[in-house]
């Protein structure tokens, strides 16, 4: 009796999470690199999608708690020192007041968060047509479904809307958005980057590497999480075991009928 | 129960001890404690509670020192504890996951009181100081999940709150006086910080409380007699308690690990990482799964004061089971039939929790219903009849010597029953 209710704990548990809006259809499982126990990420994967971030993405999503200097850290895409300042460097960063009270113009540096493509909410929702493209900082974990979500939205433009959906002026269909309807336009096709890799740069293969690289952006500690909590569990195990067998030698020193 | 002929052996520690007894109150309470010693596992979660307390104390002292409790800030201080503070992603997800790690192990501790009925005489008074501790767990659970200033915060925090306007006449000014403000907003935050940090020392308070209690008539046990006078029927705590206990902990830390390290957010809601907008609703607001069963009660009535009043009297009515169960038996080993309605109201709590997470409308709303009444019906009607009506099975005079005063045969079924599954 007692493993049925368990049972129901569990799917009461999980069931919480599955429920979403109902007419999207289900995300396409991915097999990722960084599922599973000892999942890592792909270093060349995470800095292939980087680029798609860069210079598809970043037009209009902001990605603000990000810094330079994450993309140089272990875990990461681990870009080298000189690549970091380089990147950093591309972006005119606003800084001051200076002595004179005045705010300044500079290049960026690896401690500087990413440059946002808006000065402010207002702005990007003129600009958009009234839609407020959201901040990509931890996106993976703000929708239920996660990276094969995020995936699954980028892959899910190319059907056609049943014929008794009505599509509005500057909104797409998507099979797997939530109400099937985004505001976004597709934003990846065929050759959208060149990666310098020789990867060819299909839609697919695109949004690999971006949901990857926001994978990471939002889980930055994501391999060290696996790393340690791997070795936790095993010691844990282990100690339980010591602690099993000390408790059958003390309890043995007393006479249980029971 | 814990008299002590313990004398420190050193010289300090006889010097300290005339002059503050600690080293005694400890060797008395902590090692000499005689306790039954037919306690099984689920006993253990008095132990992983007090484990997950401390826990929880800890790594929230530490997430307050990197904490920015302003509606602003709030959301990128998290962000920032999760990205540059040293293990700040550790910590932080020691404290989520802890505080559904420490409803699992409460609602296991509760039901387990309520299957050997630990919370009959002379255990009415530890029985109530837990509620009240449950009580204030929930009140902390609840604000600390507002603090991340995440959408499922505001709009939890909006539709909680705002049940204190269904009080007649005052209901509103009660809630603005909450609320600091004419909405949820900042003061709201500020203050939901402050009590967030005060609770859990509060509990604390009532723990020591609660084990003080426990220490004067001692441990119920399976079998749910009395213990012999002898002390035959016992063991001290340290070692044989504390072992164990910490055997079953170490088990339970795997399960804890399992979630902070593999699925870290798999309890949470996806919408907690969206930053709070006023303007946004999301489209379906549910509380942590620990409070669905109580969310659940709530959304069953179609009027809003019937429907905080049903919530409320579900947890209050807590209060009253000592004397709302009228048998003169403790454990459910020996009820045959009060055991089919304890499973019922199990299965009856985790019903309640499922269409709590499911919009109220349609089936749902109806099972809802089906489910509240029964919860209500169970502790109001059945458990008073039932001490009257059931036939109880022969009880064992002693649980060293399982002489039964009358047949034969039942003590190897009790001795079964005592797995619980």
């Amino acid at each position: 009796m007692g493993k049925f209710f368990f049972a129901s704990l569990f799917f009461i548990l999980i069931s919480t999470k599955l429920f979403a809006a109902g007419d999207a259809a289900k995300p396409i499982q991915v097999d990722w690199s960084f599922n599973g126990f000892f999942g890592k990420f792909d270093r060349a994967q995470l800095q292939r999608g980087f680029q798609v971030y860069k210079e598809v993405c970043a037009s209009c999503h902001s990605m603000k708690y990000l810094s330079y200097r994450n993309l140089g850290e272990k875990g990461g895409p681990e870009f080298s020192e000189q690549e970091v300042k380089a990147i950093a460097a591309s972006y005119q960063i606003k800084d001051g007041p200076n002595e004179q009270g005045e705010m300044f113009e500079r290049a960026g540096l690896p401690k500087d968060k990413f440059k946002s493509p808006y000065p402010n909410e207002k702005a990007a929702r003129s600009v958009n047509g009234g839609a407020y493209p959201p901040d990509m900082s931890v996106l993976v974990k703000a929708r239920a479904g996660g990276s094969n979500y995020i995936y699954s939205v980028l892959m899910g433009y190319d059907e056609k809307p049943p014929p008794e959906m009505k599509i509005e002026e500057g909104v797409y269909y998507n099979k797997y958005m939530a109400g099937n309807k985004i505001r976004m336009s597709k934003p990846l096709n065929d050759g959208s980057v060149e990666y310098s890799d020789g990867t060819q740069a299909t839609v697919s293969q695109m949004s690999k590497d971006v949901t990857a690289f926001l994978t990471w952006a939002a889980e930055p500690h994501l391999e060290k999480r696996k790393r340690i909590g791997f070795k936790t569990i095993i010691y844990l195990l282990i100690f339980s075991i010591l602690v099993f067998l000390s408790m059958k030698k003390i309890w043995s020193r007393v006479e249980t009928k029971m | 129960m814990s008299e002590t002929n313990y004398k420190p052996t050193s010289a300090f520690g006889k010097w300290f001890d005339e002059r503050l007894p600690l080293l005694t109150l400890f060797n008395g309470h902590l090692m000499q404690y005689p306790t039954p010693k037919n306690l099984n596992y689920w006993w253990t979660f008095g132990g992983i509670l007090t484990f997950c307390l401390v826990t929880q104390i800890i790594t929230g002292i530490v997430l307050a020192m990197h904490y920015t409790a302003h509606a602003d800030l709030a959301f990128s201080s998290v962000e920032h504890i999760m990205r540059d503070v040293n293990y700040g992603w550790l910590i932080r997800y020691i404290h989520a996951n802890g505080a559904s790690m420490f409803f699992l192990a409460v609602y296991i501790h509760i039901f387990r009181a309520l299957f050997y009925g630990s919370y009959k005489s002379p255990r009415e008074v530890i029985w109530i100081l837990g509620i009240l501790i449950y009580i204030l767990m929930m009140a902390a659970a609840f604000m600390g999940y507002v603090l991340p200033w995440g959408q499922m915060s505001f709009w939890g925090a909006t539709v909680i709150t705002n049940l204190f306007s269904a009080i007649p006449l005052i209901g509103e000014s009660v809630t603005q006086w909450l609320w600091g403000g004419y909405s949820v907003d900042n003061p709201t935050l500020t203050r939901f910080f402050s009590l967030h940090y005060l609770i859990p020392f509060l509990i604390l308070g009532l723990v020591i409380l609660h084990i003080w209690a426990l220490h004067v008539p001692g441990n119920n046990n399976p079998v749910g007699i009395d213990l012999k006078k002898d002390g035959s029927d016992t063991v001290p705590f340290h070692p044989y308690i504390v072992i164990k206990d910490l055997f079953a902990l170490v088990i339970f830390m795997i399960v804890f690990a399992g979630f902070v390290f593999y699925a870290p957010n798999v309890l949470g809601h996806s919408d907690n990482y969206i930053q709070a907008d006023p303007l946004v609703t999301p489209a379906h607001i549910v509380p942590e799964w620990y409070l669905l069963p109580f969310y659940a009660i709530l959304r069953s009535v179609p009027d809003k004061l019937g429907g905080v009043v049903l919530m409320f009297g579900a947890i209050f009515i807590l209060l009253a089971l000592p004397w709302l169960d009228t048998s003169k038996v403790r454990s459910a080993v020996f009820r045959p039939i009060y055991k089919q309605f304890f499973w019922l109201l199990v299965l009856d709590v985790l019903v309640l929790g499922y269409v709590g997470a499911m919009p109220a409308e349609g089936i749902y709303l109806l099972i809802s219903r089906v489910a509240t009444a029964y919860y209500f019906i169970h502790f109001i009607i059945i458990m008073p009849l039932l001490g009257y009506m059931e036939k109880t099975k022969p009880v064992p005079l002693s649980i060293a010597d399982p002489i039964i005063s009358s047949g034969s045969g039942n003590f190897a079924a009790a001795k079964k029953d005592k797995i619980l599954s």
